[in-house]
């Protein structure tokens, strides 16, 4: 059977769907292979998250054992790379607990609501040339969008615990979403403005060269954002185990568990193919027309190991230190970049619009020494950044060996 | 699926959030409910700007996207009226330390 | 066609029931979360609707935002346990929606709507789509749109050109509204002990 896409349909540009589509249209009725090639696509995305999920826990330990000067998990598998399934194993054959006074289909959704945006958002990026399973003109907007579903899981997870560190960590999760929300989206537009659209197929194809030179604010603050938004470590309040213990997946064990911290670090590995979508030139380097792939994830595995680095390098910060940082610093870095990008986009561009590899370059001139100087700036304002709380030796000398009291 | 259909589940739609608004007492609930009826309205317009003909469809084919613009207005009126709606709640919480609509009502003395 | 009706009545189906839970369930956060739900399948039914553009906004500003500052809201205050009760206009209530969903689906029903004919379906939806989706030349030609100029015209056609020309006017009033609602949630949010 000869089965034809329609033109209009979402998939109609996509490569690895007609593959498959072709193939299995050859024996199947048109719509079954309609069905047939799209669950395929979805077995393939699913998978990929998740082993990339696993992966990525086995990456982090290992390289932030290398950053503490030690070994990491090598016990299971070559340098330890079974390790994942070992934790999964484990996981699985816990117990599966609901507190007592939980709500308890609320409760058991969590892990389904936070799985389920993570999964979404890797619709929309081009693994390679013509492979983003919808090509959507506003596939930044998406990210963003389905991105911010992640909230509603985190608080649904910290009321119906029915635990004060739970819901603790929920209100503080979410301030800290809502505020790197506002730069995130600001940083963006940049990016936006200078590739000309909002689909990531045709950023990628703006990027002569990388954005991370021309917009080297934007990535700043996208990055910095984004850590706080996956609650990474210098900005991982809502998790903070030395304060509320575990924060809003405090109350959950066994498989859901192993989900929640799935969909965590499944959201990392995401946003990290982001980031080397929008900033990296995505799939593009040499010979990108057959390996676009191995450029991608060789860029991707590079945004995830600077993810790792800050994570081994940056204590964590206080609550407020974390709002003053998007309010007082971000906030207004976005601003200024948006400002800059919009003049320079403004004066630079052709009649029809469009941006010429050299206006990029005077771009990346202009924009690295004011990323340079607005940071240096910004960072001598905000006074939280500068004082060092000044501690002084308190009058009661505690006695160095034990006295005994004589009555 | 037609125009007819969807026009009927944004017209529920529209009547439900209308109960909720009229019978709950909770100010949370009421402005909810309100959330719901903007609902309603936008899935009517994209609905009839999808389906039905616009006077303009021969100047400019753009013109079948009208429906989707009032929608976008009304998307950003809701959230403007969101913050404001439950800023004054929370000033009434405050001072009243009630959420209660038939229990704040200090106006009518 | 049968694959969107299925999706049509599965949506359909979770809004209603959704929106009932809202107004129904005495359990404040649980509406909450239903509201939230409501407003996926409106973003649904959007997106059957080629509207694709508008079922991001949605998510992005309904889900997103106003369903967290619900959220937030039933957190906040304790009013919780006590649930959301009804008050004694149950029958009013209940009369007057019911009347006015008479209304309307006899309008809608009876109603000789100009609907745009059949050979004018398949360019709508091409520019509809267009506005979230990006349609190469050999698409456009498939689907049967061979003129230059006509290529041309569906491929420019998007919300934002509409937003900027012939909008303009309520876009910046909708700006300047925003800018209202933000000094007065300030307003309202210090209290009076800063003044």
């Amino acid at each position: 059977m000869n089965c034809q896409l329609a033109a209009d349909n979402i998939l109609f540009e996509n490569a690895l769907y007609r593959v498959i589509y072709d193939a299995v249209g050859s024996f199947l009725p048109c719509w079954l292979a309609y069905v047939a090639a799209g669950l395929a696509i979805m077995l393939i995305l699913v998978n990929a998250v998740l082993l990339g999920a696993a992966l990525v826990t086995w990456f982090e330990r290992r390289l932030l054992g290398r950053f503490h000067n030690r070994i990491g998990p090598n016990r299971w598998g070559p340098f330890g790379l079974l390790q994942p399934i070992a934790d999964l194993a484990k996981l699985m054959t816990k117990e599966d607990l609901i507190p007592a006074g939980a709500d308890k289909i609320t409760f058991s959704l969590v892990p389904l609501v936070m799985m389920a945006p993570l999964l979404l958002m890797t619709a929309v990026i081009p693994f390679s040339k013509n492979t983003a399973l919808a090509n959507l003109n506003v596939g930044v907007l998406f990210i963003l969008a389905i991105g911010s579903l992640t909230t509603v899981a985190i608080f649904m997870a910290g009321w119906s615990s029915n635990n004060r560190y739970a819901l603790f960590g929920a209100a503080r999760a979410v301030a800290v979403l809502i505020s790197y929300e506002v730069p995130v989206v600001i940083s963006l537009l940049g990016v936006v403005m200078v590739a000309g659209s909002m689909s990531l197929a045709n950023i990628v194809q703006a990027q002569a060269i990388p954005f991370l030179l021309v917009q080297p604010l934007a990535l700043l603050i996208f990055l910095t954002g984004m850590s706080a938004e996956l609650n990474r470590t210098p900005f991982d309040v809502a998790e903070a185990e030395s304060e509320i213990i575990a924060g809003y997946h405090i109350e959950y064990s066994g498989i859901k568990f192993a989900l929640i911290f799935a969909a965590e670090t499944g959201a990392m590995l995401v946003v990290a193919a982001t980031i080397a979508t929008l900033f990296l030139s995505g799939w593009v380097g040499p010979f990108a027309e057959y390996i676009g792939w191995f450029w991608f994830l060789l860029k991707t595995l590079l945004v995830l190991f600077v993810f790792v680095w800050i994570r081994a390098t940056y204590p964590r910060l206080r609550v407020d230190q974390i709002m003053a940082l998007s309010w007082k610093f971000l906030l207004p870095l976005s601003l200024i970049n948006l400002a800059a990008t919009t003049l320079e986009v403004f004066f630079l561009r052709d009649s029809a619009g469009t941006l010429a590899t050299i206006d990029l370059w005077i771009m990346a001139g202009i924009n690295i020494p004011l990323a340079l100087g607005c940071i240096f700036l910004f960072g001598n304002l905000v006074p939280e950044n500068a004082k060092v709380l000044s501690v002084r030796p308190t009058t009661v000398v505690v006695p160095a060996v034990a006295t005994v009291e004589v009555r | 699926m037609s125009l007819e259909s969807m026009l009927i589940v944004a017209a529920i739609l529209f009547c439900i959030g209308l109960y909720g608004a009229l019978a709950r007492s909770n100010v949370i609930a009421v402005l909810m409910s309100i959330e719901l009826m903007f609902n309603g309205v936008n899935l009517t317009f994209v609905a009839l700007s999808r389906y039905v003909v616009p006077q303009a469809i021969q100047d400019n084919i753009a013109s079948v996207l009208t429906g989707q613009v009032f929608a976008v207005f009304i998307i950003t009126v809701a959230a403007a009226e969101i913050a404001l709606g439950l800023g004054i709640v929370f000033a009434m919480y405050r001072s009243t330390e009630t959420v209660n609509l038939t229990e704040a009502a200090q106006l009518r003395y | 066609m049968l694959f969107q009706d299925v999706v049509f009545w599965v949506l359909a189906i979770v809004a209603i029931g959704a929106a009932l839970g809202v107004v129904v369930i005495r359990d404040l956060f649980r509406s909450a979360l239903l509201l939230a739900l409501v407003f996926i399948a409106v973003a649904g039914f959007f997106v059957l609707m080629s509207a694709e553009f508008l079922a991001v906004v949605q998510v992005l500003i309904y889900v997103g935002a106003i369903s967290i500052l619900f959220i937030f809201a039933v957190m906040l205050t304790s009013d919780v346990r006590r649930g959301n009760l009804p008050n004694r206009l149950q029958i009013p209530a209940v009369v007057l929606p019911a009347l006015l969903l008479a209304a309307m689906v006899v309008t809608a029903v009876s109603t000789d709507w100009r609907l745009i004919p059949d050979s004018q379906q398949e360019r709508v939806g091409l520019v509809q789509t267009q506005s979230v989706n990006v349609l190469s030349d050999s698409a456009l030609e498939q689907a049967g749109v061979s003129s230059p100029e006509e290529m041309q015209e569906i491929q420019q056609a998007g919300i934002a050109d509409l937003l900027i020309s012939d909008f303009v006017l309520p876009f910046e009033v909708a700006s300047v509204l925003l800018l209202a609602a933000l000094i007065g949630a300030l307003a309202l949010a210090r209290g009076r002990e800063g003044t």
